[in-house]
This record gives C-alpha cells, structure tokens and sequence, in this order.
C-alpha cells in the first residue's frame, strides 16, 4: 500500500465524523453543559436603595414570582432613627430542568432616616462578611461543600423625581464599587417622559463619570461577533443606567395579559421596550451576563479583598511577632524597616565592591598589555 | 391692605329692629370690595419639597406664567429659602404674589437640621409684622405683608408612606403656617394605590398631631364643596408647562409613550380641586387664619417672652401702658443695680491694686536690707582680709630685713676672714 493510501484507510477507520482529522474534543461544551445543569447554580444580587422606589416591585417582576408576601413596612415616625438591616430570601427556581438558588439581599431602611451620615456601614460590613467567610472556607482543609453567599451584584436604585444623583447616593455607591458590581437604574420610570429620562441618563452617567464611581461594566464583545450582536450590544451599553418600571400586576393590553400598571390614561407594560428598559435589564441580568457577574466579583473584587487582607495580617505578624491566626499564613513575611536598612547597605556595600574589584581587574588588564 | 379687626365684641344688650324701607347700608360689602381692589391683593406661598419634585413647574401651572425658575443642585449644603415676587393682574383685580421655594431641602445626609431655616424664615415674616406693629408712627395699609399664607408640602410619591423628614418637619410647622400637603408627580402612582397612599398619610399625620389646614365649613355657601374637598386630601397633583393636543384642543399635559396625561382632567389628577381650593375659594380664607391664627399665636408667644402679661399675679387685666411703666421702672432698677456693681468692682479693684503696690514696696524694702547687709558683711570679711595682709607684709619685710642683715654680717665676716687669710701671707 502506498503511503497516501494507508493514510486514507486510517482516515476512514473513524466513524464520528467527515472531518480529516478529528479528535473528539469539540464535544467539550456539551459536557460542560451537562455538568453545570446537575451541578445547578447560584447567584446572589442586592437591592439598595430608598423605600418606595419599587424595589421589591422589580424584583418580584424579574423572576415572575412573589418574594414578599408577608412583609411589614414602617411608619414614618418609626423610620427617623431606623438603621440599615439585612435581610436574605432565598428560592430554588427551575427552568427547563436548569436549576438556580437566587438569594436576594434587602437593605430596608437605607436613606430612610433623617440622619444617613454612614447608612451604608451595615451593608459595606455584610459584604466584607461574606468575602471573609469564603476566604477561610477557602483555606481550610475540607474544601467539599464551600457556600458561596458573596454578593455577585447590586442594583441601586436612583429616585426619578430629582435632577440626577443626591450625596446619599454618590457616597454609597463611592463606599462599595470597590466591593460589588453595582448596576444603577432610574425607579419608576413611568413619571417621565422619554425627553425626561434621555435628560437623567444623560445627567447620571456624567456625574457617574465625574464622581469617579466604577459601575459595573460590560465586557467588550469579541470583534468575531455577528453585526447584529455587536449592535444590540453597542445599544445596551448607551441605555445605561437602565430606566426600569416593575409591576405586581397582570393587566388586559392590546387582547394580551401583560404585567402592567393601569392609569386612566394608559397602561404601561413592564415588557415594552417602548415604555421602559425593564426587558434590556432582564436579559443583561439574567440571559446575558449573569455569570459574568459572578466572574466578575470572583477573579476582581474578591481577590481585591483577598490580597488586602493578606497583606493587613503579613504586616501585622511582623510587628506582633506571634500570632494565634485562624489561616495558615505563607512562611515568608514582609521584613521590617529595620532588616530592610541592613539589607540595603549590604547591598551597597557589594555593590562597592563589584566595582573595585572591577576597577582592579581592568588595571591588571591595562599592565599586561603594557 | 385690609385686615379683619381681631373680634369685634356685639353688645349683649343691643335689640334687633326691622327696618321699615330700604336703607342702603346693604352696599357695604360692595364699599369694601372696591376699596381692597383698588388697594390690591398680596398673597405669599411657600413650597417646602425635596429637589427637582416639581414645586416651580406646578406654581406655573397654578398661575398660568412662567415664574424666572433656576433648576438647583443636589449638593447645597444646607437648605436656603428663595423668594421672589411677581406682580399679576386677572380681570380689574391685582394680585402681589410672592413665592417663596426651599432649595436643598431633603438633600442632605443629615436633615436634623433641615426644618430649622423654614422655621426661621416664617419667623422672620411675623416678626417683621410684629415691629411693624408695634412702631409708634406705623403704616400699616402701606405695609408690604410678607407673613406665609399657604404652606404647600410636596409629599415624593412613594406609594408607601410618608418619610420621616416630612413628618419631622410638618410637626414643626404646623402651628406656624396653613400646610397644604400634595401628593407631587402624581402619574406614577395608579388609582388603588392612591387611594390606600392618601389613607396612610392622612392617618399618619392625624396618629401624629399634625394640624394640617382644613378648609372652612362654617359659610353655608362653601360649606358643602370643602366639606368634600376636605376628603380628598392630599391632593395628588401634576403640573405641566407644555400643551398636547388632544381632540383638536390645545391642553395642558404631559405626553407619554402609552398615553397623555391631562392636567386639568378631574379624572387624572386633583389639579383642578387644588386650583379651586387654593385660589379660588380660600384664598382670603388663608390669609384671614394666618392672621388671626398663626400670627397671634407668634405675637403671644413672643410677647410673653419679652415679660408682658395680660393679667397681673391677682387675675385683673392690666393694660399694656401699665406693663409699659413697670417694665420701664424695672430696666432703670436694673441699670442703677449695675451701675453699683460697676462701682464696687471698680473701688475693689482700686484697692486690690493698692495692697499689691504696698506689697511690692515692702519687698523691695526688704531686698534693700537685705543687700545693705550683705555688702556691710562682705566689708568687714574684706577689712578682715586686708588686715591680715598688712600683717604678712609686715612680717614679711620684718623678715626681709632680718635677711639682708644676716646676709651682710656673712658678707662682712667673710671679708674679714678674707682680709685675715690674706693677711696671713
């Protein structure tokens, strides 16, 4: 048999494919595929901002359920000196046999008092709390079963009845863009018009800009991308922040049941994305860029925190000496100033005497070509 | 400007006759209308809401103008009032009208402090009044009334409830100023939650004590409309300086993707009710409690501060001229009581400066002394010195002469040994 033949005859041994010289890997997503829908997964998003700002509205209409059936809300009276709580819901959801544990984080109280100087402690606290837990989850021994409870995005919601962003909304979102993505968006859109909100969006993204707050941004799409991706992409990125409207209710529009609000004038639906950006936050949210969030927090903000609080502890060893730590703790500390000095001048020291040495030779050189 | 006179007092025994023709005096209200139209009316307002609620957009849409509106920012450090006046003519009837808006008010992070200008400022108004008052030449009619007639409170639609800096601020306020509590922005809220909105409020405000203004009942001819008016509030209100058409008319309104929201359409917002309310039937109404409510309450308060009282400690009225000559006798007691302090602290003072000077002498007397004494010592120790030294010259040169004389005997027995030896040979 020639060479080109029996070429051939190995070619056509394979039976999966046409291709010339196929391994089998291609099959990798799938895999990966199956493996994360058994695995299931889990995302946690926070929602910050006044009472009465639709909150719990939208989240309700994100993921078409009712998360707060039972809750009380305060008076006025008993909201002048409220402090900030935490409060967690979690649910299992299922859809099409893809499993998610969606934890949302509340923060009721927050901006309700009338004094709100710091009322973003509890909520920057709770954050580092979970950052913490998972560190030491992380170095332990028995790695199995790590929760992960850290907050992979926070939506803040900014009032629409204003000219675009308060101080209280400036410094909680200059105390936790370090710590979270945060996504804004204008709440109850339905109170402006459509030159109204261009104007808001217009105004926030410049103060955003010129407060210097680092909001969540989306990742660049990858210069392959069809047209049309990299179009809806572009259109996504200049309707930031998302302008949303959140509804409890279902309403008759146009022959179809639609979640809505009904007004004497009109009704607004959640779903059209003539009347707000609630679908364009739904499929940022949910359909596209869910796990990058979760990257997000994981490969940036936690690192951040893990790599500060490794270095808080390495400086503190050093001037403790001893220290009973909960982790174990890398064998090489930061030296002190005072071995840095020595260090220093021994190093000049050598540095001297290279050159001598140097010098040296270079006469011995010059006298034997003499 | 004409003001109701505080009570006139009926006489308890005056009869009522019937008249037996027609006299004229019937023309009297007509007399005061015309003299108060030609005089003019002067209305202030004050709008208490947080930034950018729209406290500017709907005094144009009240008024059908377009006041000169800045758009404030959302950094103030504090809350600061603006007021502007504007002078508006509707048929033969002028109208001075000030409008006075919080800037700032509800930005702050901490808003213990935010009521505390509203409240200086109405303060102001009144005490301006006050002085005017109580001059001794006073133009009264002349006088540019600037006292707060309507208080209108935007309350931000949540849905919820109201928030704490409102309630905070309407306690404050309440018993200075009519408040008008409006639900602002009002087409974001639909219609059954409105009305659940309106019942928390107002059952918030009444668990509370807040005293908001109610609209009078007590004229049959308006009776009945603010008895209904009295229910729907807060009024929900929207305010649009733009016109839509619809159906061929040009209206006020604001236009949205799924629909036009109509300013004056009843069955949109309460424009229309607050319009009526506020200007059209009240207006005197407001100005007339300010007066006799608010102002009084002011003037008493501030009066009994300064120390006058309207019944002396046995319960018989004293008039104000006697409180005018106790008050004078007490200043002048107390001005004689502090000249006398003035005058012992001064001899006090004198005399503390004499025993210091007195002191300071002695010692310096005795430092005197005391070196007087220190130098006598010295001398003799130096008289002493010198004695001894006179002795050890002398005894010195004794021994010097001693010396030499022994010396010259040697030299001269030497010679004669010399001369002896010398001899010898």
């Amino acid at each position: 048999m020639t060479t080109a033949a029996r070429y051939k005859s190995r070619v056509f041994k394979s039976e999966d494919s046409e291709d010339k010289q196929y391994v089998g890997f291609a099959t990798l997503p799938n895999q990966v595929h199956r493996k994360s829908v058994k695995k299931g997964f889990d995302f946690t998003l926070m929602v910050a901002g006044e009472s009465g700002l639709g909150k719990s509205t939208l989240v309700n209409s994100l993921f078409l359920t009712d998360l707060y059936k039972d809750r009380k809300l305060l008076n006025a009276e008993e909201r002048i000196n409220q402090t900030v709580e935490i409060t967690k819901h979690t649910v299992d959801i299922e859809e099409k046999g893809v499993k998610l544990k969606l934890t949302i984080v509340d923060t009721p109280g927050f901006g309700d008092a009338v004094n709100n100087n710091e009322c973003w402690k509890p909520i920057t606290d709770y954050i580092d709390q979970q950052f913490e837990q998972y560190f030491r989850d992380e170095s332990g021994l028995n790695r199995k079963n790590i929760l992960d409870n850290r907050v992979h995005c926070c939506l803040y919601f900014i009032p629409p009845f204003g000219h675009g962003l308060r101080p209280v909304d400036v410094e909680f979102m200059k105390a936790l863009h370090e710590k979270v993505n945060i996504i804004p968006l204008v709440a109850k859109a339905d109170c402006l018009t459509p030159n109204e909100i261009k104007k808001l969006k217009d105004r926030v993204r410049d103060e955003i800009e010129r407060f210097g707050i680092k909001v969540y941004q989306f990742p660049e799409c990858d210069s392959d991308e069809d047209e049309e991706f990299k179009q809806m992409d572009k259109e996504l990125k200049e309707c930031t922040p998302f302008a949303v409207i959140g509804s409890n209710t279902v309403v008759e529009a146009r022959g179809q049941r639609v979640r809505g609000r009904l007004y004497p004038w009109g009704i607004v639906e959640v779903e059209n994305q003539s009347h707000c950006d609630f679908v364009k936050l739904r499929n940022m949210l949910i359909r596209s860029h869910m796990h990058d969030l979760k990257d997000v927090t994981c490969d940036v903000h936690y690192e951040n925190y893990r790599a500060h609080c490794i270095q808080e502890m390495t400086s503190k060893l050093a001037q403790d000496n001893r220290i009973d730590s909960p982790i174990p703790i890398l064998p090489l500390p930061t030296p002190d100033a005072e071995t840095e000095r020595l260090i220093k001048m021994k190093d000049e020291e050598l540095k001297r005497m290279q050159e001598m040495l140097e010098k040296m030779q270079q006469q011995m050189h010059e006298k034997d070509t003499c | 400007m004409v003001l109701p006179e505080p009570g006139l007092r009926m006489e308890q025994n005056a009869r009522s006759l019937t008249l037996s023709g027609h006299v004229g005096f019937d023309s009297l209200p007509d007399q005061l209308v015309n003299k108060s139209t030609n005089q003019g009316f002067c209305f202030n307002i004050l709008c208490i809401g947080e930034t950018g609620i729209g406290k500017s957009t709907l005094m144009d849409t009240l008024f059908n103008t377009n006041f000169e509106n800045f758009e404030s920012s959302h950094f103030e450090p504090q809350v600061k009032l603006r007021a502007q006046t504007y002078d508006l003519q509707e048929s033969n009837v002028r109208l001075k009208l000030t409008v006075v808006n919080t800037v700032g008010f509800g930005d702050q992070m901490n808003k213990k402090e935010s009521y505390q200008h509203i409240v200086d400022y109405i303060d102001t108004q009144f005490e301006s009044f006050l002085q005017e008052e109580l001059k001794i030449r006073r133009s009264l009619h002349n006088f540019h009334d600037s006292r707060i007639h309507a208080c209108l409170y935007f309350i931000a639609p949540s849905g919820h409830s109201l928030k704490s800096l409102d309630l905070v601020t309407m306690k404050k306020l309440d018993s200075k100023v009519n408040i008008i509590p409006v639900i602002a922005k009002a087409d974001t809220i639909s219609k059954s939650e409105l009305h659940k909105f309106k019942m928390k409020i107002m059952s918030e405000l009444v668990s509370n004590g807040v005293q908001i203004y109610q609209f009078p009942i007590d004229d049959e001819t308006v009776a009945t409309i603010n008895t209904t008016m009295n229910g729907h509030l807060p009024f929900a209100v929207v305010g649009s300086t733009e016109e839509v058409n619809v159906g061929n008319k040009m209206v006020k309104a604001r236009q949205y993707p799924w629909g036009v929201v109509q300013v004056e359409n009843e069955s949109h917002c309460d424009f229309v009710k607050l319009r009526e309310m506020l200007i059209c039937i009240n207006m005197e109404d407001l100005r007339e409690q300010t007066h006799t409510r608010h102002y009084e309450l002011y003037r008493r308060c501030k009066l009994e501060e300064m120390g006058f009282k309207d019944t002396n400690p046995e319960c018989q009225p004293i008039s104000l001229q006697e409180t005018y000559e106790a008050k004078r006798k007490e200043f002048q007691a107390d001005l004689q009581r502090q000249e006398e302090e003035m005058k012992q602290s001064f001899v006090q003072k004198v005399k503390e400066k004499e025993g210091e000077l007195k002191e300071s002498e002695r010692q310096l007397q005795a430092k005197f002394d005391q070196l007087k004494r220190q130098h006598a010592e010295e001398k003799s120790v130096l008289e002493e010195k010198k004695r001894a030294l006179e002795e050890e010259i002398f005894s010195f040169s004794n021994r010097r002469a001693a010396a030499e004389l022994l010396n010259a005997q040697t030299l001269n027995l030497k010679k004669d040994k010399d001369r002896k030896n010398t001899g010898f040979l």
